[in-house]
């Protein structure tokens, strides 16, 4: 090919790139001002601290937010810790066989798994087996199991990503194998594993699914007071607006309003992760 | 002379790959010893098996022994752990943990619980003295290893070694990522440091072995071929592969 035409392609080829990158972006910003448009607008403390009245057609989300929040706060007591301790499991003690690499697979499969069959599966467990019934408990714990291949798949990463030889300049002080995870290996991963397990759980806390047959419902006038209790969620609140209300263009405004708490809910965690990173990473050098 | 370690007919595999074949040498205390020989010919699988670095890979079989001042390290039972205090290492490619200068050299105090005993601040002190590092810090301790030179990461990593007080200090071939300065700099702290360690080190710089070590051991292909002081290996080998090796002859 000719110096010319060689750039020609590569001039073509960015402009591609960029082209994509542009699409992209838009269909973005275009959900987010539509979202925000819309929503703006009922967003009020009131909005967020009342409970829905009339049929649902006035006051605002308050039962919704806490369940959600309640929820995902046992996704992650649940799924975090186990998360990660599979993870240093998998990646630091057991050994390279086919048995740990079927096992590998299994994991990333199981990321891929439709959040209805886990939901389907938490009422077999949790609800019927378990007997924890339909509440926030059975909830977060299938949320939970839905967000574990993510954080085992994003801490196992995180550790891979540790330099071998820092666990041997560990070990060549004298360290044990432990010492040197809990002293050297994690706190370098901590970030990654931060990410994985906040991306993990924010995308649990939007889900519908999973939490359709074990514990929320369509209405209540107080939030969850206990974690056996039902609860309402935001997804399912939206849901119910935009699709099921015997007044959908009534309460329009109200499905918007929801959204945009959602959104902003998911933005709050993931400012937290960028937060803890960052505190990590100057800690790191502490 | 006494001798700190003594390497008794080691014989090591990885899986079916025969690495060492029956290395026997001894090393006098108090004295640098250099490993030399190509790529491959087991010299820093023999380095490694002094600490037990092996002990990780499940793969490895290893028969023989090897003496800490005439106690087996290899056959017993003895906590790898506590081996590695006494015989430290110092790697390839400078390997500072991700902490700050000080953070670096305290975390072998606190690991082995040695902060209990000696002041921390002064251990670390006294380490970065060793290796010439405490005058061109300065106080500035709090900063990031990594934010250092080559050759000062590397410098830290051997006061990281020597501030737990071992008695060996293995090096794999602890220049062979640095310039020709820091390169001098780190032999002149082997010279040094011999008065109160013994140290082995691997070593394809033969000018490197000629200028540091009191004796060398020629390796080739899983067996140690020569061993002596480090003049007689240089200026008078017996073996025909020694002298083409060290003549730069070899192939």
């Amino acid at each position: 090919m000719s110096v010319i035409s060689k750039n020609i392609t590569s001039f073509i080829g960015l402009r591609f790139l960029g082209l994509c990158t542009i699409v992209v972006l838009a269909f973005i910003l275009l959900v987010l001002i539509d979202i925000i448009w819309k929503g703006a607008g009922t967003l009020s403390w009131d909005f967020i601290f009342t409970v829905p009245r009339k049929g649902m057609t006035e006051g605002g989300i308050y039962p919704a937010l806490v369940g959600t929040t309640m929820v995902t706060v046992i996704t992650a007591i649940f799924s975090i810790p186990v998360g990660v301790a599979t993870a240093v499991y998998l990646n630091e003690y057991a050994s390279d066989n086919m048995f740990t690499k079927i096992l590998r697979a299994s994991i990333r499969n199981l990321a891929g798994v439709p959040s209805i069959i886990y939901g389907l599966f938490g009422v077999a467990l949790f609800v019927e087996a378990l007997r924890l019934g339909n509440s926030v408990v059975s909830s977060g714990l299938t949320l939970g199991l839905m967000t574990l291949p993510y954080i085992i798949t994003a801490t196992e990463e995180a550790l891979r990503s540790v330099p071998h030889s820092h666990r041997e300049g560990a070990l060549a002080l004298g360290a044990t194998k432990w010492e040197a995870i809990k002293t050297i290996i994690l706190p370098s991963a901590i970030a990654g594993i931060t990410t994985g397990a906040i991306l993990g759980v924010s995308r649990a806390a939007g889900e519908t699914a999973p939490i359709l047959f074990t514990g929320v419902t369509f209405y209540l006038r107080f939030p969850p007071d206990t974690l056996d209790s039902e609860f309402m969620a935001l997804p399912y609140h939206l849901y119910i607006l935009s699709t099921q209300h015997h007044a959908i263009e009534q309460v329009r405004p109200l499905a918007y309003g929801t959204a945009l708490v959602l959104i902003l809910l998911i933005v709050v965690l993931n400012i937290i992760a960028f937060i803890i990173r960052n505190k990590y990473a100057k800690e790191l050098v502490k | 002379m006494e001798n700190k370690i003594e390497i008794k007919d080691i014989k090591l595999s990885f899986g079916t790959k025969e690495v060492l074949k029956g290395v026997t040498m001894q090393i006098p205390k108090n004295s640098v010893v250099a490993l030399i020989g190509p790529s491959g010919c087991g010299k820093s699988t023999l380095l490694r098996s002094i600490n037990r670095m092996h002990d990780l890979n499940p793969d490895v079989k290893i028969t023989g022994d090897i003496l800490l001042d005439g106690e087996s390290i290899l056959q017993s039972k003895k906590d790898p752990t506590e081996i590695r205090r006494k015989v430290g290492m110092v790697f390839q490619r400078p390997n500072p943990f991700p902490k700050s200068i000080y953070n670096n050299i305290a975390y072998g105090l606190k690991i082995n619980e040695l902060d209990k005993k000696v002041d921390v601040k002064q251990a670390v002190q006294s380490a970065l003295e060793d290796c010439y590092l405490w005058d061109e810090l300065g106080d500035n301790l709090k900063r990031s290893a990594l934010e250092m030179s080559g050759g000062q990461q590397q410098r830290l990593c051997i006061a990281r070694a020597i501030a737990i007080n071992p008695e060996v200090i293995l090096m794999d071939e602890p220049c062979s990522a640095l310039d020709p300065i820091s390169t001098a700099k780190i032999e002149e702290l082997i010279l040094r440091l011999k008065k109160d360690y013994t140290i082995i080190i691997v070593t394809h710089n033969m000018q490197q072995a000629i200028r540091t070590a009191d004796y060398t051991g020629f390796m080739y292909l899983g067996e140690l071929v020569e061993y002596g002081t480090t003049q007689q290996i240089f200026e008078n080998p017996k073996e025909e592969l020694t002298k083409r090796y060290v003549e730069g002859n070899f192939g």
